[in-house]
């Protein structure tokens, strides 16, 4: 019963289905409980929570993984399975500390700034979810004040920033400083992403690391969190 | 079963109504007086013989007839033309039925250039710093033989978009002379490709080969005519207003035959015709109605297709220019005359004037592949890897052309907005701004999957680097590479025996052949 359960949680990452609603990627899906259904079963069940996340949810990001190495999958299907894996873990959040697992950590995610695009910072919010990380979108247009009020009162890991106008980008600058100014910047590692900014911008404004896109990003959070 | 081409739901219309009036009154004037002068013995007695006014002409060298063409013959032949025209293939899947009256657009090859181009891609070393290379396709023309033609029957059988093969070269091997090449062009085209094949005759005395090769193909003569495997092209009407002795002649025996027959005329605004739009369409429209005349008095209900090959000179040297805007207006202007005489239109794009694959010919062929489809002709031909004013044939670019004329198939799908889609969709948009990252993607998949998202160009490369051509050279030995279904072994076997002429070595079944 308890294989059965992780089978379908798993099969339901590589389907990318968050709820019974969801169409995931095979004909006649809907009605059948999604991953966010099966969680909930499987917590009742009293199925340990390591279990879950090994077997049924990291397991299937690693095939959905394979299917895009293959080609088989696509953006869409990565970043579906990844909000499926995320809302998992806001479900599981609670039992973790029970089980003895340490959670990946936490990120926040900002656009900086005179800045309102989103799209890139809530792609990436949902990839670092389906990573096991526990993130918290501030939003957009973001006071580089209101951004260091949030880090000190979150103490998160990381601070992701965003921008996509070169006219915005100079607020991850101001942002970085006012994180100095007010003692923090030692405190959080920072990595910014967006079109105009660059690895060599990131190094040149004092961040720690520059994700070229949604999937760099986890790469370069990943790093930096084993360093 | 047939192709199912694309159709058009809006075609686009150039001129008024009124103004297809115009020009269909200002041509039957034209059939009147000036009228035609006809070299063909035959197609002067056929004229004469009912009704229209035929006179010798003294002064010419050669035998010739001023031939008046009454309105009320035209009519009836118009009447008498069918409206739908089956073009039939080996295999039956890949029949195209045309009508009239629905602009259900067929791509399709053409068109017999003396000069076939070869492509390389040798390496070329920066002369600043010698550890970087880069390769770059070079052309090179040569002398089409018939092994050309079978290579590019072969990659036209898979190209996805291509309806109908048209043979894409003249056969210059120097075994090959007048008197075999018709055979061995059917033969060579009809071996390698199982849709339709088009083709002008080179020497009428072949016509009767030929129909008993496609006989033996298609299973018999009433076969051929229930699946008519093969059409024929001619341009029995020469610009201006002149009917051409041998493909008149020619013309004639087709239509006695039966089988399916472009009526091509190709006149050039400003040397063959006049200059402006009005003469150049009053003039085609006259030499095509021409054409179709008299193939319904030679055999009533001959299933005829209206041919209209108009271009504009080029005016630094008064040759053809296929990839002037005035073309592709022209050919339009055919396909509304063809539409209200509801007859299957035989229509022509993509070709252009640059000599080689590249901007210049992509921008021109594009420009007139959209424009004419958009205004939904039933035969569009010419339409693969023809350059340098139809001089030219050039299988990379055929591929090429494939790709776009894939995003123009797409574009033109119908429409899909109903009540039931917006019900989905709102149910949706409903979702997804109830979510904090208010994102669509997750439903892109199903869609993507379904085929209703264009797929991305097919020779983009990696990074900044245009890829193109060597991409799409790649596509261009994988296709030909891929298998074709040649004529059985049986029937090829009959069509050497009886066919006279056919070259040896295009027999597959021979030892050492595949």
């Amino acid at each position: 019963m308890t294989e059965d359960i992780i089978s379908l949680i798993r099969e339901n990452v590589i389907q990318g289905r968050v709820t019974q609603d969801d169409e995931g990627l095979d004909e006649g899906m809907v009605g059948r409980p999604g991953v966010t259904e099966l969680i909930e079963k499987a917590l009742a069940m009293g199925i340990d929570v390591r279990d879950i996340i090994s077997n049924g949810l990291t397991e299937g990001m690693n095939l959905v993984g394979q299917k895009f190495e293959d080609k088989e999958y696509y953006i869409p299907d990565m970043l579906a399975s990844a909000e499926a894996v995320g809302a998992a873990m806001e479900l599981l959040e609670p039992h973790l500390a029970r089980s003895g697992i340490k959670p990946k950590g936490k990120i926040l995610l900002a656009t900086v700034k005179g800045d309102l695009h989103d799209i890139g910072k809530n792609i990436v919010t949902i990839l670092l979810r389906g990573a096991g990380y526990t993130v918290k979108d501030l939003g957009n247009d973001m006071e580089p004040q209101s951004i260091v009020n949030a880090v000190r009162a979150e103490k998160p890991q990381f601070l992701g920033l965003s921008a996509l106008l070169t006219s915005t980008m100079v607020n991850m600058r101001d942002t970085i400083q006012a994180l100095e100014e007010s003692g923090l910047r030692d405190k959080v590692k920072v990595v910014i992403g967006g079109a105009p900014v660059s690895e060599e911008y990131a190094r040149s404004i004092g961040a720690d690391g520059y994700g070229s896109d949604g999937f760099q990003a986890v790469a370069v959070i990943e790093s930096l969190t084993s360093t | 079963m047939s192709r199912e081409g694309i159709l058009v739901s809006n075609p686009y219309e150039r001129i008024t109504d009124e103004q297809v009036q115009q020009i269909h009154q200002a041509s039957l004037q034209i059939l009147v007086d000036p009228g035609l002068i006809c070299f063909s013995k035959k197609a002067a007695e056929i004229f004469h013989s009912h009704g229209a006014e035929v006179a010798a002409i003294s002064s010419s060298d050669s035998p010739s007839w001023h031939i008046k063409i009454p309105e009320k013959l035209v009519m009836q032949a118009l009447d008498n033309a069918p409206k739908t025209v089956k073009l039939g293939a080996r295999n039956p899947d890949n029949a195209l039925i045309m009508k009239g009256d629905e602009p259900r657009v067929y791509f399709i090859s053409g068109s017999e250039t003396n000069i076939w181009l070869d492509v390389d891609f040798p390496t070329y070393v920066k002369k600043s710093d010698s550890s970087v290379e880069i390769q770059v396709p070079e052309f090179h023309p040569r002398r089409a033989t018939v092994a050309d033609l079978c290579q590019s029957a072969r990659v036209c059988e898979h190209l996805e978009t291509l309806d109908g093969y048209i043979r894409t070269v003249n056969i210059q091997d120097e075994d090959i002379t007048e008197d075999n090449k018709d055979v061995n062009k059917f033969f060579a085209s009809l071996n390698n490709t199982t849709k339709h094949f088009m083709s002008g005759l080179t020497k009428l005395e072949q016509l009767d080969n030929v129909v008993r090769m496609a006989e033996l193909i298609a299973g018999g003569k009433e076969a051929l005519q229930e699946n008519p495997i093969i059409s024929f092209i001619t341009c029995l009407v020469k610009s201006p207003l002149q009917f051409v002795e041998d493909t008149t002649d020619t013309f004639i025996e087709v239509c006695q035959r039966g089988l399916p027959t472009a009526v091509s005329s190709s006149p050039q605004a400003g040397t063959t015709a006049p200059i402006k739009e009005a003469g150049i369409m009053a003039q085609i429209n006259a030499e095509v109605l021409a054409g179709i005349t008299l193939g319904q008095l030679v055999n009533k209900g001959t299933p005829l297709l209206y041919g209209s090959v108009p271009v504009r000179a080029r005016m630094d040297t008064l040759g053809d220019s296929y990839g002037s805007v005035e073309t592709s207006q022209y050919n339009i202007d055919c396909v509304q005359m063809a539409r209200f005489y509801k007859i299957p239109n035989y229509s022509t794009s993509g070709v252009c004037d640059t000599k080689i694959p590249g901007q210049q010919a992509s921008i021109e062929r594009l420009f007139s592949d959209i424009v004419v489809t958009l205004s939904g002709p039933q035969y569009l031909h010419c339409a693969y890897g023809l350059l340098d004013c139809n001089a030219v044939f050039c299988l990379l670019q055929a591929v090429l052309d494939d790709a776009h004329f894939q995003m123009l198939k797409f574009f033109l799908k119908t429409p899909r907005i109903n009540q039931q889609e917006l019900a989905e969709t709102m149910k949706q948009i409903k979702e997804v701004v109830a979510t904090p990252q208010k994102l669509y993607i997750r439903y892109i998949r199903q869609v993507m999957r379904s085929g209703e998202i264009s797929a991305p160009y097919p020779f983009e490369g990696d990074g900044e680097s245009d890829s193109v051509f060597a991409l799409a050279y790649q596509r261009m030995n994988e296709l030909l590479a891929r298998p074709v279904e040649h004529i059985a072994p049986d029937t090829t076997a009959k069509i050497f025996q009886e066919i006279p002429g056919l070259l040896p070595r295009l027999n597959v079944y021979k030892e050492g052949k595949s």
